[in-house]
């Protein structure tokens, strides 16, 4: 029951005013930048990070602006669903599958009960995730306290090769991305030797890339420019909802209560592995549609195909800050520039965090729960508000995001060669996208890319060069072993359907 | 995908094979940077060309790949990757930010937003100036008033905060 008050702890530290104060404006954000085209989880803290450096500094500063930043991603949670259902367009690609059954519902006038649903499900996804946190997170941070480099190296290692394994996508394009991203954080000084890598001799390259640029670029101006070319007029439902809406769904609700748990289990499953957030979406909507006993009614507006993806990518996106406070290892590109975020403020991410900055962990976890809960009063009351602001003419707010992102740009440095890096990754995000490379590897190569050749160099010093050195105890050997497992999963698959094949023929 | 109207300016196959090749030149010149650097084993420990040579032989090797399959497939030749009527509309975005951006320099973040935010309205919004002036011009004054004020992050200023007083 250490657990329990250690929580209560962080609700005392989460409770404060100021805090309190910072969860609501950081839901308020997160849902705005939600809302808007260009704007995601993402990018959306990225362009708000260096607003907190100054915060941070500040005595017990780095738990408020944790709780400013982990709650602007809430709200971007949750915004995702408003454009979803009343607009059709997925605000984040694990809204995707809300939109299968949402924007139907929307279409036939039942849009308060889509949205009260989404939000409903989504604060249960959210909620059974931080509960297993809560819980699980001391577990894996004790247990992480026993590592050296290599088992880092072999977490990273896991890290990545879950992405081109799993990403169900084109592989060599995941890897391409990936490494693209490992080389440009290689880019600058080399902290180990001292020496200076890949600058040619421009200074502007000394510092090396910055990883929230690449955010804001790639993100953001991509997205604008892709989003000019699908037209430039937003068609929306109208987005009415009243207490009685609210109540006649949540009499509705606990009947998909089934759903509600498998969701949340594979969201909480896949959350913890990289990119998991839109596979748990659309897994959980698959798995509710062969389950449900209406199925095939799933596509044409059923409540419970809202539930299904919603509570998953909740759960997901959730969990996915478990390896980041355990491991140092982000679930998702927005739990990436949270983990830049803890980096920037002089924190190291990992296990040593629950020992030495108890407050500040505990009071993320606790802001947890209140965060969500302080997201759903925020969304079930304001939705029109926030409708509305996707009613303002594309003309205006396209060029309004792109002059809050240089902003954003500019203020990481202060530096103007940033902006017009920026514009370039823009282009780099909008071509990539276009031609199906995943973006979300390209960022965590890039923020992690520093500390895992730091380690991978370490564990090979330590073992003269011998690469045994990954296989050298159980658990880094079973670490490693896993990571070549999820790598080469969509081989060893095909191989056993073959095998069933032949067997059964 | 030619329908006449709207004609495909690239297909996806031609971009699919340049952007690879592009990946293809950048990995390149990873490899051989990692080989000047030193990519062995130096004295005390891996030189700093170790790790990033194997990052640049990976993404050759992908780059590869994605150019060998790229150039098998010829259905791609017939899907469009963007059509004129996109690409100029494209265009009508990325040139003025990027002359947004250099302008930056010159004439500070506010004055420079405030045109841009203006010519935007004017050329895809098509609004008249009564309403283009206070909008642009009300956006740069509540970013002043956010960024210089409110949180005291100091953007780039030009000539007419000079003239004005505030920088």
């Amino acid at each position: 029951m250490e657990e329990i008050n250690a929580l209560l702890g962080g609700f005392g530290v989460a409770l404060s005013p100021l805090n309190l104060v910072l969860m609501f404006v950081g839901v308020i954000l997160g849902i705005i930048i939600g809302v808007l085209p260009g704007l995601g989880g993402a990018n959306g803290v990225a362009i708000l990070l260096p607003l907190t450096f100054s915060m941070a500094q500040q005595p017990g500063g780095t738990t408020s602006a944790i709780i400013l930043l982990s709650c602007i991603y809430w709200g971007a949670l949750f915004g995702g669903a408003i454009t979803s259902i009343l607009f059709n367009i997925p605000g984040e690609p694990w809204s995707v599958a809300t939109t299968f059954d949402g924007h139907p519902l929307a279409q036939q006038g039942r849009a308060g009960s889509a949205l009260t649903a989404a939000f409903t499900s989504s604060f249960v996804g959210a909620l059974i995730a931080v509960i297993m946190i809560t819980f699980l997170s001391p577990v894996v941070a004790g247990f992480a306290l026993k590592f050296g480099p290599p088992e880092f190296f072999a977490v990273y290692l896991l890290t990545f090769c879950a992405f081109v394994g799993m990403s169900g996508g084109n592989a060599a394009k995941t890897v391409a991305s990936m490494m693209i991203g490992f080389a440009l954080a290689a880019v600058g000084l080399d902290s180990v030797t001292g020496t200076l890598r890949l600058t040619f001799g421009f200074t502007s390259l000394l510092k090396g890339f910055d990883f929230l640029i690449a955010v804001i670029g790639l993100f953001g101006i991509g997205e604008i420019l892709e989003t000019l070319e699908e037209g430039l007029a937003f068609k929306g439902a109208n987005a009415k909802i009243n207490m009685k809406v609210v109540l006649e769904t949540w009499k509705e609700l606990p009947r998909y209560w089934a759903t509600s748990l498998r969701s949340s289990a594979v969201g909480c499953f896949m959350g913890i592995v990289p990119g998991g957030a839109t596979p748990a979406s659309f897994m959980s909507y698959g798995l509710a549609r062969r389950l449900s006993k209406d199925g095939r009614d799933f596509g044409n507006g059923k409540v419970e195909g809202v539930v299904a993806p919603e509570t998953a990518a909740h759960a997901a996106g959730t969990s996915a800050l478990l390896p980041m406070i355990t491991l140092g290892v982000p679930g998702s590109p927005t739990a990436a520039v949270l983990l830049g975020g803890l980096l920037i403020w002089g924190l190291q991410p990992g296990p040593l965090l629950f020992v030495e900055k108890p407050d500040f962990v505990w009071g993320l976890i606790a802001s947890m729960y209140l965060g969500n809960i302080a997201g759903l009063i925020v969304v079930l009351t304001c939705v029109p508000l926030f409708a509305a602001i996707l009613r303002i003419p594309f003309s205006i707010i396209a060029p309004v995001i792109i002059v809050i992102c240089a902003i954003g740009a500019y203020t990481v440095h202060n530096s103007m060669f940033d902006v017009y890096l920026m514009v370039v990754f823009g282009v780099i995000g909008y071509a990539f996208k276009k031609l199906g490379y995943p973006l979300a590897p390209m960022v965590l190569a890039l923020v992690l890319g520093d500390r895992a050749e730091e380690n991978f160099r370490n564990a090979i010093k330590g073992s003269q060069g011998d690469l045994m050195v990954f296989f050298s105890n159980g658990l880094v050997g079973g670490l490693t072993a896993l990571a070549l497992l999820l790598l080469f999963w969509p081989l060893i698959r095909t191989l056993l359907r073959t095998l069933q094949g032949k067997r059964t023929a | 995908m030619d329908n006449g109207t709207d004609r495909s300016a690239a297909s996806v196959r031609a971009v699919e094979i340049g952007v690879a090749a592009a990946i293809l030149l950048f990995g390149l010149v990873v490899v051989i940077d990692s080989y000047r650097l030193g990519a062995r084993w130096g004295d005390d420990g891996p030189q700093p060309g170790y790790f990033p040579l194997y990052v640049g032989l990976l993404i050759c090797a992908s780059a590869v790949t994605i150019l060998l399959r790229g150039w098998r497939n010829a259905a791609l030749s017939d899907e469009s990757f963007v059509s004129r009527e996109e690409l100029k509309k494209i265009l009508t975005v990325l040139v003025p930010t990027v002359v947004y951006v250099s302008l930056i320099a010159y004439l500070g973040f506010y004055l420079a937003s405030t045109l841009y935010i203006a010519y935007f309205m004017w050329q895809l919004g098509k609004y008249p100036w009564v309403k283009i002036v206070p909008v642009a011009v009300g956006v740069s004054v509540v970013f002043f008033l956010i960024f210089e004020v409110w949180f005291q992050v100091p953007l780039p200023k030009g000539p007419l905060e000079a003239a004005l007083g505030l920088g």
